[in-house]
């Protein structure tokens, strides 16, 4: 397009500005595209690498592998044959999660609740910025908290419920009661609270001003109005905070491995020493790990990323099947 | 947002604190060989320059006590060492990225033989005994305090064949004991450990029968729970009553926990003391040739009162062909660890010393180094 063009149609547009700037070929404008691009292909070349290196690493101690990676239980990669296997620690890793997962979400959601809608701004201030606070604890230490102090009153909450429900398979282990499971996921679901608080609490204090005052005006009560209101509308919102929490929940190293039992059976009983994932068995095995033996941790950790990559697409799936029910009616 | 942020700048801090300190102390590398500059007026022999070696968690604490005190006494020295692990310290050692390494066991024959052999340049490396961890059985059992097991026992304890603290194989040798009906809760290593191959390797060579597994870094035997590091194990054993694990003996002493006493192969209860380890190792049996000093421990050991549990952690080092300009350096450093004063440094955390006759060995060995 010539300059002489471009400058006769703006001209004969009613109302239109002057000419457009001369387009020149290595403007600032050029060279901040070419950089922008850059920066994202970087990413790409780093997955790829990084995908690459891990698939390389992971193949050869597969194929050594002396029984089936996928159902073996035990990891033993010192044997020979080695014998390993994801079995136990990627049930262990689902089961820790998903447990974690239902202490944590009631819990947070109804403080996020309280923070948006019920408490006074000054308090809200206050206990916002604390559970941000817990956010920054380092696992480590929310590992050495769980193994050293807080697993003694678990153990009495183990002992309590075994007493009262052991007729439910996964209170069945009549002790004695250690590193466990419930320990473990308790743990955990401190450590995911403050994620699932805080981004709860974003979404509910975005709910229209509107829909809140018309529901109350038609004569809800507040709990009514919040599950009328507030819930539908940031239930996407909530979905995504869960899996955001979830994420951190599976892929959680040293806490895991400071508070389960690190063996490596499947078992539905979660009181009973036990308990094991394939993040904390990366981190208890890395230490005096031989090729052979990183190799296969490696492999592990490709499994870890396929769980998560299928809970993400889930997630994505229900929030994507959500999204245009919440958009018709907000 | 706020949080991933706080998390990338706690990262970006972590890296660059990190890398300060691997700084530290592996750029000065300039070789002098001033000798004797020992300002305690000592015997040590005092060489300038750095050493970098890595290897076995085990003999952490022990390095980190003999560098301290070495450094001391010799300005100009600079000595690291790396608790990464016996298989990573003989990696490292191989491909030269350490000038020794600490190993639980010794080198073994094979791809490690061959790759050792080559990096001194066609001279075996050697395995000087260094570091001697008594291994001791320790218990949480209320209102019972001096427990005497036998290795069978022991055996059937960790492979799950006895659940209740009132068998009668436990009460057979505790006949005065108040012992509990409650369930055995058993601990060991979740981690790869040479303290747990140690262990096994004890369980396979004094009750063979009842112990079913080969001796391993990974543990095992089924059922049980597991606790990360030595540490792990203790903090395990003093929060739950009616567990039992093993320990090094550093880790039973500083968190106060009852020591099982072992009957030994001459069927006497030993205690755990650092003397009583040091017999089952002047007993070993010394299987390697000439400098080399690989040992072979007779977990049976008939030796009066001999505390059979023991774990020896060597020192991985080039027989001839080190490097020339770290030479002098290895070699003081080597002389002091293997001297009588460096041994007994180690007794007030948890080592026992080597016995005198091993020791004189091993201080020969290192006065061949080339």
């Amino acid at each position: 397009m010539s300059l002489e063009t471009r400058e006769t149609t703006s001209v004969g547009i009613p109302g239109g500005g002057g000419a457009l700037p001369r387009k020149r070929r290595f403007g600032a404008e050029t060279l901040f595209r070419g950089t922008t691009t850059a920066a994202g292909t970087v990413v790409l070349v780093i997955i790829v690498a990084i995908a690459v290196f891990l698939i390389a690493k992971a193949v050869p101690a597969i194929r050594a592998d002396g029984s089936n990676f996928l159902t073996e239980k035990n990891w033993f990669t010192g044997d020979t044959p080695p014998k390993f296997g994801v079995a136990a620690i990627a049930v262990g890793t689902v089961q820790t999660a998903v447990i974690a997962l239902l202490m944590a979400v009631p819990v947070s959601m109804g403080i996020a609740l309280f923070l948006s809608h019920y408490a006074p701004k000054a308090l809200a201030n206050v206990l916002g910025f604390m559970i941000d606070l817990l956010a920054a604890v380092p696992s480590v230490v929310f590992g050495l908290w769980g193994r050293d102090s807080f697993a003694g009153p678990v153990r009495d909450l183990s002992g309590w419920l075994h007493h009262y429900f052991r007729w439910i398979p996964i209170f069945g282990s009549d002790g004695p009661y250690g590193k466990s499971v419930m320990l473990g996921s308790i743990v955990l679901a401190i450590m995911m609270l403050p994620i699932i608080t805080s981004l709860t609490r974003e979404v509910f204090l975005q709910t229209p001003t509107a829909n809140e005052e018309a529901a109350l005006a038609l004569g809800a009560t507040k709990w009514e109005m919040v599950r009328t209101a507030v819930f539908p509308f940031g239930r996407p919102g909530i979905i995504a905070a869960v899996m955001l929490g979830l994420g951190r929940a599976l892929g959680e190293t040293i806490a895991l491995a400071l508070t389960l039992g690190g063996t490596y059976t499947i078992a539905l009983d979660i009181l009973g020493p036990g308990g094991n994932t394939v993040a904390a068995n990366i981190a208890n095995h890395f230490g005096e790990a031989t090729d052979m033996g990183v190799g296969a941790l490696i492999a592990s950790g490709l499994v870890l990323f396929a769980i998560t990559l299928v809970v993400n697409l889930i997630a994505r799936a229900i929030i994507y099947r959500r999204r245009e029910f919440v958009g018709g009616s907000a | 947002m706020k949080l991933k942020r706080h998390g990338i700048m706690a990262g970006i801090a972590l890296t660059a604190a990190t890398l300060a300190l691997a700084g530290c102390g592996s750029d000065n590398t300039t070789p002098s060989t001033s000798t004797s500059n020992g300002s305690a007026g000592s015997s040590t022999d005092c060489a300038s320059g750095s050493l970098t070696a890595q290897g076995s968690t085990a003999q952490k604490n022990a390095m980190d006590e003999w560098v301290k005190a070495y450094q001391q006494k010799c300005s100009g020295a600079q000595i690291n060492y790396q608790g990464t692990g016996s298989g990573a310290g003989v990696t490292a050692f191989s491909g030269k990225s350490a000038d020794f390494a600490g190993s639980d066991s010794a080198i073994k024959d094979g791809d490690e033989t061959t790759k050792s052999t080559a990096r001194c340049g066609g001279s075996p490396a050697l395995n000087l005994p260094m570091v001697v961890g008594p291994i001791a059985v320790v218990y949480n059992l209320d209102g019972v305090k001096d427990l005497t097991l036998k290795p069978a026992t022991i055996a059937q304890i960790f492979s799950g064949k006895i659940t209740k603290w009132n068998d009668p194989a436990i009460k057979a040798d505790n006949a005065s004991a108040q012992l509990p009906s409650s369930a055995i809760s058993t601990v060991h290593r979740s981690d790869d450990s040479g303290t747990t191959d140690n262990f096994t390797n004890y369980l396979k060579g004094s009750a063979g029968s009842d112990w079913t597994f080969e001796h391993s870094k990974t543990w095992k035997a089924p059922g049980g729970q597991a606790a990360k590091g030595s540490d792990g194990i203790a903090s395990t054993l003093k929060s739950t009553p009616g567990t039992i694990g093993y320990v090094e003996l550093s880790f039973a002493q500083n968190s106060s926990l009852s020591m099982a006493r072992i009957v030994n192969g001459a069927g006497e209860p030993t205690e755990l003391t650092p003397e009583a380890a040091g017999k089952t190792i002047a007993g070993a049996q010394i299987t390697g040739t000439g400098d080399d000093l690989k040992m072979k421990i007779d977990y049976a050991t008939k030796e009066a009162g001999a505390y059979p549990i023991v774990l020896v952690t060597y020192e991985i080092v080039c027989s001839k062909g080190n490097d020339a300009a770290k030479l002098p350096l290895l070699k003081g450093f080597l002389t002091y660890t293997s001297s009588a004063d460096g041994q007994k440094a180690l007794t007030d955390l948890g080592y026992a010393p080597l016995p005198e006759t091993v020791r004189a060995k091993v201080a020969a060995s290192v006065g061949n180094l080339a």
